[in-house]
């Protein structure tokens, strides 16, 4: 039990690491879509180790099967989500950094 | 470390409310007003209510921030700018303020035992309960039976805000197939994930609406988790197909017959020979007919609560597609 102790105790410290520097990101990136990658590591592997890390917290019942529940969710819905955000500002003709820069370039020219 | 989390929570309570305060940008509003009830629901969570965190985590984070953004689409985003001095506002907010403060000054000890709400009926429910009604969830037995007949009024209060807001806006059923090309149409990823998520989200709902009596739940929250699916079926797939589904009629008749339902429960109580709603008389052992009364009433809210947020959100989104054809 010793070892999962210490196992569940790096996942999770691990897990907080990508969730703070998810918010870092959130609030230190440039623009929309590098903003949107940062939230989407607080979203994908943070949450996925983090609950790796309670799994082994659990005595292997009814909990870890709702943990597996969650993270089966979490894996499907957040990268959606993600995906959906950054696909909508594409549709509403939000530019990425670089294609602000070009379209810039040509104007001065 | 219970007392503080709970501070820091409601630090962060503060900080988004001071924000919502200063920000004219209606939409980040709304989205600080999701946050402002995950907040409370991890407070709540935090003070071992998790009914409540429940119904405020769907109710106040999940639909009420979907149909605000409704509100918007037909609003726009952007908050009037105000003329008036606000000097008057202030007084009048300063005042009231410092009289609340001055009142808390009286409130008994937090978490006390000897406090007022410890005494009064809640170690009546906390005994009986398990004699009277024998459910494990205390929270549905106080709220389906000892307070059925609070719970109706809130039952008909839902039912009355989607009466008002259909009497208001109506919802416009579209002959015609012109809704404006939106960036969901043509999106793969989210059609195919929302055919996983939505099956998921009803069972979801029905679980917790038959669950309701044994852990944190009721007709509330299922109501409510089951209009979000359809209200992502609408997002993804369109108004029109949505429609199809599940029409605006039949939510009229669903969100009236949750009522009637609820009522009618009561009604034949009194019928059997005891006071409105008062379950021990629907079977011969009292027992039995709490538990047949709190499921029946559970489903009558639930009906209610999901028709009612349905309709409330056609009604703003059909409005929404005709201002944009327009």
């Amino acid at each position: 039990m010793f070892i999962l102790d210490i196992v569940s105790s790096v996942l999770l410290i691990a897990g907080v690491f990508f969730g703070l520097s998810g918010a870092i990101g959130l609030f230190k990136l440039p623009d929309f879509f590098t903003r949107v990658h940062a939230a989407s590591v607080t979203d994908s592997i943070a949450a996925i180790l983090i609950i790796f890390g309670l799994l082994l917290q659990t005595p292997f019942d009814l909990n870890t099967a709702k943990l597996l529940f969650i993270l089966t969710f979490l894996m499907i819905t957040s990268p959606t989500s993600s995906h959906a955000l950054a696909k909508s500002a594409r549709h509403g003709g939000l530019l990425t950094l670089s294609e602000e820069k070009e379209k810039q370039q040509e104007q001065t020219h | 470390m219970g007392e503080f989390i709970d501070l820091v929570l409601l630090a962060m309570l503060a900080l988004t409310a001071l924000r919502i305060i200063f920000l004219k940008d209606l939409f980040a509003v709304v989205m600080l007003f999701g946050i402002y009830s995950f907040l409370s629901a991890l407070i709540f969570v935090n003070l071992d209510a998790v009914d409540v965190a429940f119904t405020e985590a769907s109710v106040g984070a999940g639909i009420s921030t979907v149909l605000m953004l409704g509100t918007l689409a037909l609003t726009g985003r952007k908050e009037k700018e105000n003329t008036h001095s606000s000097i008057l506002p202030l007084l009048v907010v300063c005042i009231t303020g410092a009289a609340l403060i001055y009142g808390t000054l009286d409130m008994p000890p937090f978490g006390h035992p000897d406090n007022p709400v410890h005494e009064h009926v809640a170690p009546r429910y906390i005994e009986q309960s398990p004699k009277e009604i024998g459910l494990p969830n205390m929270v549905t037995s106080v709220l389906a039976s000892y307070r059925g007949f609070d719970t109706l009024g809130e039952t008909v209060v839902v039912f009355a805000a989607a009466i008002g807001v259909l009497a208001l806006l109506g919802i416009r059923r579209k002959e015609d197939e012109e809704a404006p090309e939106s960036g969901l149409k043509s999106h793969h990823v989210l059609h195919v994930v929302a055919k996983i998520i939505i099956p998921l989200t009803i069972l979801f709902a029905l679980y917790v609406q038959f669950h309701g009596d044994f852990g944190p739940g009721g007709g509330f929250q299922a109501g409510v988790i089951a209009a979000a699916a359809f209200i992502l079926y609408t997002l993804v797939f369109g108004l029109s197909k949505a429609m199809a589904v599940v029409g605006p009629k039949f939510l009229k008749l669903m969100a009236s017959f949750g009522v009637l339902l609820y009522a009618s429960v009561g009604l034949y109580s009194m019928y059997k020979g005891g006071q409105f709603l008062d379950y021990n008389k629907l079977a011969v052992d009292p027992v039995a007919g709490q538990h047949y009364g709190i499921i029946i009433i559970e489903l009558g809210v639930g009906i209610t609560v999901f028709a009612a947020m349905l309709s409330i959100f056609y009604a703003f989104s059909s409005q929404a597609e005709r201002s944009n054809i327009q």
